[in-house]
């Protein structure tokens, strides 16, 4: 059977550059690697777990339901949490990864003490809501969780930190620690990153799919088993309250959208994930041979969002939304629902006072805050087209696909220039 | 005449709501009032009448619980008009309970919006606010301030907020209108008007570090920064500094990237690869049960095989008589990667104590390794496998039978027993027979124990679980006879 713990000691030429570096190196120079390092990683949720706060005055901090941005980088990305990588020394040598063992990056690490200054620090000036923490593999996958666990215990044990922790945990480590970190933490993640398995053998050759997703698998059971109740009606605890998540890189393989959604909706489906990230393959500094820089895939990044939210709240499916005809790929030009509606013309005009839920939720414009008001609004009386606008509807999009007493599309629904109505006018991206 | 109301900056909301509530018992015309906040100058029309003396009308005066929600946050908002609005909606909800489901309505339409900017408001508040480390702690408890700049009036709503989460400090938030001081875990308000005063804490600058070094040039979209960051705020932002120069640089770091182009590996990478195969290749056991588990995990052939957790491997003694070939893993079995663990082998568990049988003595598997399922939203709905994945996984099963040898094959449910006979056909009339099997071992089949599980509950499960565990019970005689 497999072993649970490996211990393949294989650092030790890291070892003696890094205490050289350590030296050298500021507190201040390290954060700028160890945060460069990260930002290849999208999440950076601190909603959806359990309500604590720090009112009785011991201990720091609070959640309480949603998350909160404190910053936003000129990437458009939310700065929720304090991420950073523990190390980004590693052993492995993952073709789409800047912390890759073949690239020339400078190398840092933080002390365990260090992180925790740097997360109550900032916490304490409501820089952040916690702490997002990730790490390259040093030593052994076994030895890398360990730290990062001690880090978590040491926030949330000696100094009390009531806030928001998302741990990235190592597909190999030991049950136990992973069982550990689910416990200290709030959310728990290990990124798939490339879609298909083969991807993955060929840009992660230390990577293994089937690992990863036993890891996953392995959290989903803890979860269950603590979510359980005991014979005294209560729960054993409190494990990865906020979920667990993952990310996959766009664009760097082949994969394509069809792969993607049908690969997430698995995921979701059999590890009951939190999330599902898409990262578009960004260039790093220091890049691989075996896979080439591209221009990130941004709006196609943009669309999968799109489209994962369209399969988990409007009850989408992976056919749905691509097919082999379009070559398994979303129409970057317009937005998902959209796309369907263009092709099922068939089922529109609705009559928004009559349609039932599932097909108002279809209707381009419409969102579920909209669909929820206008069906309680519709039980007060009929709604007519300028109704529709104070209960939040996108006009421009649904006025082609409903109608209302006072309002019909006519031939509108069914004309050939709907599209271009909707789609930006042709022009040629520029490369930056 | 007009009722002139003054309302104090702290308390504003109860203030509002005892003198609505004796004015709506009056039925006084909203038209009739004129709000204001202490110190504001009162309208043109200061032809003023004094409020009706408490309860002076008799008019009962109710609303719903969402309402009162609603107007707490509506009369947050700075705009003059919201304590006229929300009372004109407090008359109308008198005789329309439902007014605030009706958002058609201009009114209430108008509510919504300001409290949804208020709402915002505050979460922005929440996210902005920038403490400073203000000298050295008293009494143990360290000092922090802020200076923030909100567009309504949240400073009062928005201290439980702070008070929850920085409980074990003592801190200060000054606006322009009104300070907040959380001094000892007490709150105190102070409505004189503030200037931005000047401090400076050394931790923003390993902030600002953390804000340049997080932000990836590749992906500049300035317009969902703005968007979720405005303008407005950047000026007591320690962080927002540096955006002019970020996005000015980033065009050129991307630029430099795709010159330096792919770069040499350090001389060590290859030595730590190295050492990290021969690691990974001793691991991987020889021969026997595990070599055949630890291979089958790394099947790549598998149809099934990219979406479900894991192969599930055979269990059991290698030198056992009997092995019992299940259909495939569920997906408790899928997540544990163990056969026979999920509600089905609970049943099987329970089935084997009745019949006598001890599970340990005996080798279980599956005809199929993998999982197949479809994933439906967050569950995942079981698929019996077809032809050609029956086929796929059979070379397994026959590894398995040549590895355990065993002296009879218990087939349990269809599938089995056409991956080890190679027909489908009549499963129910060979329930109990003896058929010469895969590699010529003799097979004795049964029901799978799910397909009792979706028999209809009561009478129907019960007798096909009986007639199961009977089936079970003659597994010992079968085997003398074809021993």
């Amino acid at each position: 059977m497999r072993q649970t713990s490996r211990p393949f000691r294989v650092a030790s030429a890291y070892v003696r550059t890094y205490d050289e570096h350590m030296a050298q190196r500021t507190l201040k120079d390290r954060l700028a690697i160890l945060s460069d390092a990260a930002k290849y990683d999208a999440s950076c949720a601190s909603s959806g777990t359990t309500k604590r706060n720090s009112a009785g005055g011991t201990g720091l901090g609070s959640t309480e339901g949603s998350g909160i941005c404190h910053a936003y980088a000129p990437d458009g990305r939310c700065i929720s949490l304090l991420k950073i990588l523990m190390t980004n020394f590693c052993i492995y040598d993952c073709a789409y990864c800047i912390n890759r063992v073949s690239s020339n990056v400078d190398r840092a690490r933080f002390s365990v003490d260090e992180v925790v200054w740097l997360t109550t620090e900032f916490y304490r000036r409501n820089y952040i809501e916690g702490l997002f923490l990730s790490s390259g593999i040093i030593k052994s996958p076994d030895d890398t969780m360990a730290d990062m666990v001690r880090i978590a215990r040491e926030l949330r044990v000696t100094h009390n930190f009531r806030g928001y922790i998302h741990l990235k945990t190592i597909p190999d480590a030991a049950p136990q620690l992973i069982e550990e970190a689910g416990l200290l933490a709030d959310r728990l993640s290990i990124n798939v990153e490339l879609p298909t398995d083969a991807g993955v053998k060929a840009y992660a050759p230390e990577k293994e799919p089937a690992t990863i997703r036993q890891a996953m698998g392995a959290v989903r059971l803890k979860q269950a088993e603590y979510r359980e109740k005991t014979h005294t009606g209560r729960r054993k605890g409190n494990f990865a309250p906020a979920g667990q998540s993952t990310q996959l890189i766009v664009g760097a393989d082949g994969a394509s959208d069809t792969t993607i959604l049908k690969n997430s909706t698995a995921l979701y489906a059999s590890y009951k994930l939190k999330r599902v990230y898409y990262s578009a393959f960004s260039p790093i500094p220091d890049s691989s041979a075996n896979l080439p820089l591209i221009k990130p895939p941004l709006m196609r990044e943009h669309r999968l969002y799109q489209a994962d939210w369209l399969m988990r709240f409007y009850d989408f499916a992976a056919d749905d939304l691509t097919s082999e005809a379009e070559g398994d790929m979303l129409d970057l030009a317009i937005d998902p629902k959209l796309s369907w509606a263009l092709k099922n013309r068939g089922v529109f005009p609705l009559d928004v006072n009559r349609a039932g839920r599932e097909m108002l939720l279809r209707v381009p414009g419409f969102g579920v805050k909209t669909v929820n008001r206008l069906l309680a609004a519709r039980r007060i009386k009929a709604l007519r087209y300028d109704d529709l606008t104070r209960l939040g509807a996108s006009l421009k999009k649904a006025r082609s696909f409903i109608t209302t007493p006072d309002w019909s599309p006519g031939g509108l629904t069914d004309s050939e220039g709907l599209r271009a109505r909707f789609a930006p006018p042709p022009e040629q991206l520029s490369l930056f | 005449m007009t009722h002139l109301v003054t309302l104090p900056w702290i308390g504003t909301f109860e203030a509002w709501r005892s003198a609505a509530r004796v004015l709506a018992q009056s039925a006084v015309p909203g038209a009739q009032i004129e709000w204001r906040l202490e110190g504001e100058s009162a309208g043109l029309f200061a032809q003023t009448g004094p409020l009706p003396e408490g309860n002076a009308g008799d008019l009962p005066v109710k609303v719903p619980k969402d309402f009162l929600t609603l107007c707490r946050t509506v009369i947050s908002h700075s705009h003059q008009e919201r304590f006229a609005l929300a009372y004109d909606a407090l008359c109308r909800v008198q005789d329309r309970p439902r007014l605030l489901a009706d958002r058609t309505d201009v009114t209430v339409g108008r509510l919504h919006e300001m409290a949804k900017n208020v709402r915002r408001d505050m979460h922005k508040m929440k996210a902005f606010v920038r403490f400073q480390e203000v000298g050295a702690p008293v009494a143990g408890r360290r000092q922090f301030a802020a200076w923030f700049e909100p567009t309504h009036h949240i400073v009062e709503p928005i201290t439980g907020f702070f008070a929850r989460r920085f409980a074990d400090m003592d801190w200060v938030i000054a606006t322009p209108r009104m300070t907040v001081a959380f001094r000892d875990g007490v709150v105190s308000y102070d409505t004189s008007l503030r200037t931005k005063p000047d401090f400076e804490d050394p931790t923003e600058e390993l902030w600002r570090t953390y804000f340049a070094n997080i932000f990836n040039p590749a992906r500049l979209k300035v317009k969902a920064m703005s968007s979720e960051m405005p303008k407005k705020y950047w000026k007591n932002l320690p962080e927002a500094a540096l955006i002019p120069d970020l996005i000015a640089g980033a065009e050129a770091r991307v630029r430099e990237m795709a010159v330096k182009g792919p770069s040499i590996p350090p001389s060590r990478a290859a030595a730590i690869t190295k050492r990290l195969q021969v690691a990974k290749a001793r691991e991987m056991p020889e021969g026997g049960l595990d070599g055949l588990a630890a291979s089958l995990e790394r099947w790549a052939l598998c149809p099934i095989g990219t979406c479900a957790t894991q192969a599930v491997p055979g269990e059991g003694p290698t030198d056992a008589d009997v092995m019992f070939v299940g259909e495939q893993p569920g997906d408790v079995e899928d997540l544990k990667g163990r056969v026979f663990c999920g509600p089905a082998g609970q049943m099987l568990d329970r089935a084997f104590g009745e019949a006598g049988l001890a599970r340990e003595a005996y080798y279980l598997t599956n005809a199929v390794k993998h999982f197949k399922f479809q994933p439906r939203g967050r569950r995942r709905i079981h698929q019996s496998p077809a032809r050609a994945e029956i086929e796929a996984c059979k070379w397994w099963l026959e590894q398995e039978l040549a590895l355990i040898r065993p002296k009879l094959i218990v087939a349990i449910g269809a599938t089995a027993l056409e991956a080890l006979t190679g027909i489908r056909a009549g499963v129910r009339n060979r329930r109990g027979q003896i058929e010469a099997g895969l590699g010529g071992v003799p097979v004795y089949s049964t029901v799978h124990p799910s397909y009792l599980l979706r028999l209809p509950e009561g009478r129907d499960q019960e007798a096909g679980y009986a007639g199961f565990v009977a089936d079970l019970r003659r597994v010992p005689e079968v085997l003398a006879s074809v021993a």
